[in-house]
């Protein structure tokens, strides 16, 4: 049914049609309407879970470890410092391989400290082993949700849903939420073959010694490769019973003949898209790659998705002080196989919740143009605020 | 001692737990032929592993896995326990076993009891830390379990320092002993503050049952895990457990040593409900700290006659083991069979039986 709805309720409810058995999540914003609303339903008798309303971030995760290790459904939520607060907890959840969804509220990483939207939070994390499905609108979170359930059971990783912090979390928009019949025809039961099982004891998580700790990082790496296909494959099969995909891995849009692309992930992609409906023809149609799955990387879609291209700006929505852009620097090693590589220009926008405005697509195109257009920029930045010796 | 007052004491305590008393009339098991069938039969943890010899963990994990029963789940936190019977691809464990880090065992344990509810299954979660991993580092979500009142047995192995990684000084490692972190020297006396009053703080949370035990007394540490595995909802047990490599003590004394802890009062044996003191350990002649601690490398420096600050150091811990007598009330008042000397002399097969 359509209905004009705040991103975090419209999550909350596309948790509930998934069913899970155990909810566990720690308030902090801009996470927090996610788990309120979730409360509520239960409240309500809307929806038959174990919420488990934990003293941090850092036992949210480690509850839906023991839950899901247990061979139930477990969901949580966080962002920010939560995120980084479950970050040791996230690496033991998927190196142990235990299949479980997560919302990722993007938002900047202290200090100092800043409650709005950027993308460090799911950067930091980035080698943690999970998946990272990032959305562009919140119908697209809605139904990427739901499909982490089903990717988690059939890759034994961890998803996580990443969802920019009240640029989605908090806008109303007209979602189309799917019926419980529809979720239950795409959606199994939870199954974990690896679950705990008192009819037949297993360790989990035991010590691993030299001769097999590299064989177990092989496998993890083999198994995001495959998940690859699954993700793909998954986002068709929802398309079938809901009647509408997510974008698989990533989606192209935009003229073929373009000689300019920019590549990113988030929200962000739909503000480009916007800016080119009003400034293409002033600054020419560029390609915009929309990137979905960022783990696993999908490097072989990312170079048929530049072909043809000279220039391509990358966004990201985080830095790597030192370094530069994190997205920008995986997409130049990416590119760099092949014959005819684009120039790849990487910009870090609106961290901490700097506003990106249409304008910024007509920006980014004028600015590549020039000769000495720098390859890395925070671009953003005032640097008339910083004193002379910080520029 | 006469029988009668052994019986009868015992039938205080069945009934106390809700139990009924034993008949007489009741038809007494009968008697093992061979050693082997006087093992428990349940065994959750095998033989086999690679703890040290005379390691006290090893042994209090046995203990609790017996009574616990096969119907169990364990979230273990990192430390010598996890290390020592997992090393891939073995495992010790007979029941469904999870190590997730060091720092979240209670959490992970909230987890799985939260999925044995959602599933409608009665299995019961047990959650096993070191004292690291409870006084420490996993004290938070330890308290935050038994705030949200999870069907949880949480045990604490209590050996009294980060034994795993070599020896470090813990919140739970006594005063004045010698670890690698809390050296003796010329500027101190081994570690300067006390040992962490953890079973105070669990009181306050006002938890079903919570008590302490020691492996020197085996049959009242598996009734208190016995008692705690039927109570719905959070139950606590800390288990005092020698290590013998730490406290430098011969191995063979491991039961010695944790004996004299009790009967020294240094390690008092309790029961709580719901916070309030519900039950002790007697004990029958309080026996001087020093006998206790001359047994061990780690107070070694508390016996250099030359040294002055070494009689203020054993006058202190005195003070400390006469105040824990006074708390709790652990002087005995005659021949009770199940006070610190009487349990003692408890045999496997029964109390107080003359012979095997």
């Amino acid at each position: 049914m359509r209905e004009a709805l705040e991103g975090s309720l419209a999550i909350a409810r596309a948790v509930a049609l998934t069913k899970p058995d155990v909810v566990a999540a720690y308030p902090i914003t801009p996470q927090t309407h996610i788990v309120e609303n979730i409360s509520k339903l239960v409240a309500d008798g809307d929806m038959h879970t174990e919420f488990v309303s934990v003293e941090s971030e850092f036992s949210a995760a480690s509850v839906v470890l023991g839950a899901a290790a247990a061979g139930a459904r477990a969901y949580t939520a966080s962002a920010s410092q939560g995120i980084l607060l479950m970050s040791e907890v996230m690496f033991n959840i998927a190196g142990l391989r235990v299949p479980l969804v997560m919302t990722i509220a993007n938002r900047a990483v202290g200090g100092p400290l800043s409650i709005w939207n950027d993308q460090s939070d799911s950067m930091a994390v980035r080698d943690a082993g999970w998946i990272q499905l990032h959305c562009i609108s919140n119908q697209e979170a809605v139904d990427t949700t739901i499909q982490a359930f089903r990717i988690a059971q059939e890759t034994d990783l961890p998803v996580a849903v990443c969802m920019d912090g009240f640029v989605l979390t908090h806008t109303m928009e007209v979602i189309d939420i799917p019926s419980q019949d529809e979720v239950d025809a795409f959606l199994p039961p939870f199954e974990f073959a690896g679950a705990l099982d008192t009819a037949n004891p297993r360790s989990m998580g035991t010590l691993v010694d030299p001769n097999y700790f590299p064989e177990v990082r092989h496998s993890h790496h083999a198994a995001m490769g495959k998940a690859l296909a699954k993700i793909e494959e998954i986002d068709e099969a929802f398309a079938e019973v809901i009647g509408r995909a997510s974008g698989g891995l990533l989606t192209v849009d935009g003229p073929k003949k373009a000689k300019v692309g920019i590549i990113a992930m988030g929200s962000v992609v739909g503000t480009m898209m916007a800016g080119r409906e009003h400034y293409g023809g002033e600054v020419g149609e560029a390609r915009i790659v929309k990137l979905r799955s960022y783990r696993p990387f999908p490097a072989k879609a990312l170079r048929a998705a530049v072909k043809g291209l000279d220039k391509v700006i990358v966004i990201d929505r985080a830095i790597s002080p030192g370094m530069g852009g994190v997205l920008g620097t995986e997409v130049s090693a990416v590119l760099s196989t092949l014959d005819k590589a684009p120039k790849v220009f990487n910009y870090a926008l609106g961290l901490g919740g700097r506003d990106i405005p249409e304008t910024m697509y007509r920006d980014l195109l004028t600015t590549i143009e020039a000769k000495d257009a720098p390859r890395f920029a925070v671009f953003d930045a005032d640097l008339e605020k910083l004193p002379p010796e910080d520029r | 001692m006469a029988k009668t007052d052994t019986s009868k004491r015992l039938n205080e305590l069945r009934m106390k737990h809700g139990r009924p008393p034993a008949s007489p009339s009741e038809p007494k098991a009968e008697k093992p032929d061979t050693l082997r069938e006087a093992q428990p039969r349940f065994r959750g943890l095998e033989s086999g592993h690679r703890a040290c010899q005379g390691c006290g963990e090893a042994l209090a994990a046995r203990l609790v896995m017996e009574s616990a029963g096969p119907d169990v789940m364990v979230a273990n936190a990192t430390g010598c326990l996890e290390v020592f019977t997992t090393p891939w691809p073995q495992s010790a464990w007979r029941v469904p076993w999870i190590h997730s880090l060091f720092e979240n065992s209670a959490a992970v344990a909230s987890g799985m009891e939260a999925a044995m509810k959602a599933k409608g299954k009665n299995t019961k979660i047990l959650s096993f830390g070191g004292d690291g991993a409870t006084y420490d580092i996993g004290f938070q979500s330890l308290s935050g379990m038994l705030e949200r009142h999870h069907n949880v047995l949480y045990v604490t192995y209590d050996n009294e320092a980060y034994m795993n990684t070599g020896i470090q000084r813990s919140s739970s490692t006594p005063h004045a002993a010698t670890t690698t972190t809390s050296p003796a020297g010329k500027e101190r006396m081994g570690k300067r503050h006390l040992k962490k009053d953890l079973l105070s703080i669990i009181a306050a949370h006002h938890i079903p049952y919570a008590a302490s035990a020691s492996v020197a007394y085996p049959q009242d540490l598996q009734r208190k895990v016995r008692y705690a595995m039927g109570v719905e909802g959070p139950t606590f047990l800390v288990i005092h457990s020698p290590c013998p490599l730490g406290w430098r003590h011969d191995s063979a004394l491991t039961i010695e040593v944790a004996r004299r802890a009790v009967q020294c009062g240094l390690f008092p044996l309790v029961e709580l409900e719901r916070g309030a003191l519900t039950n002790i350990m007697p004990i029958r002649e309080p026996r001087p700290v020093r006998d206790y601690l001359e047994l061990q490398g780690r107070f070694a420096h508390l016996f250099n006659e030359k040294d002055y600050r070494a009689q203020e150091e054993l006058d202190h811990l005195q003070a400390l083991a006469d105040h824990n007598m006074d708390i709790y009330g652990l002087r005995g008042d005659g021949l009770d069979p199940v006070d610190s000397t009487g349990m003692s002399h408890v045999r496997r097969g029964g109390p107080l039986m003359e012979g095997r």
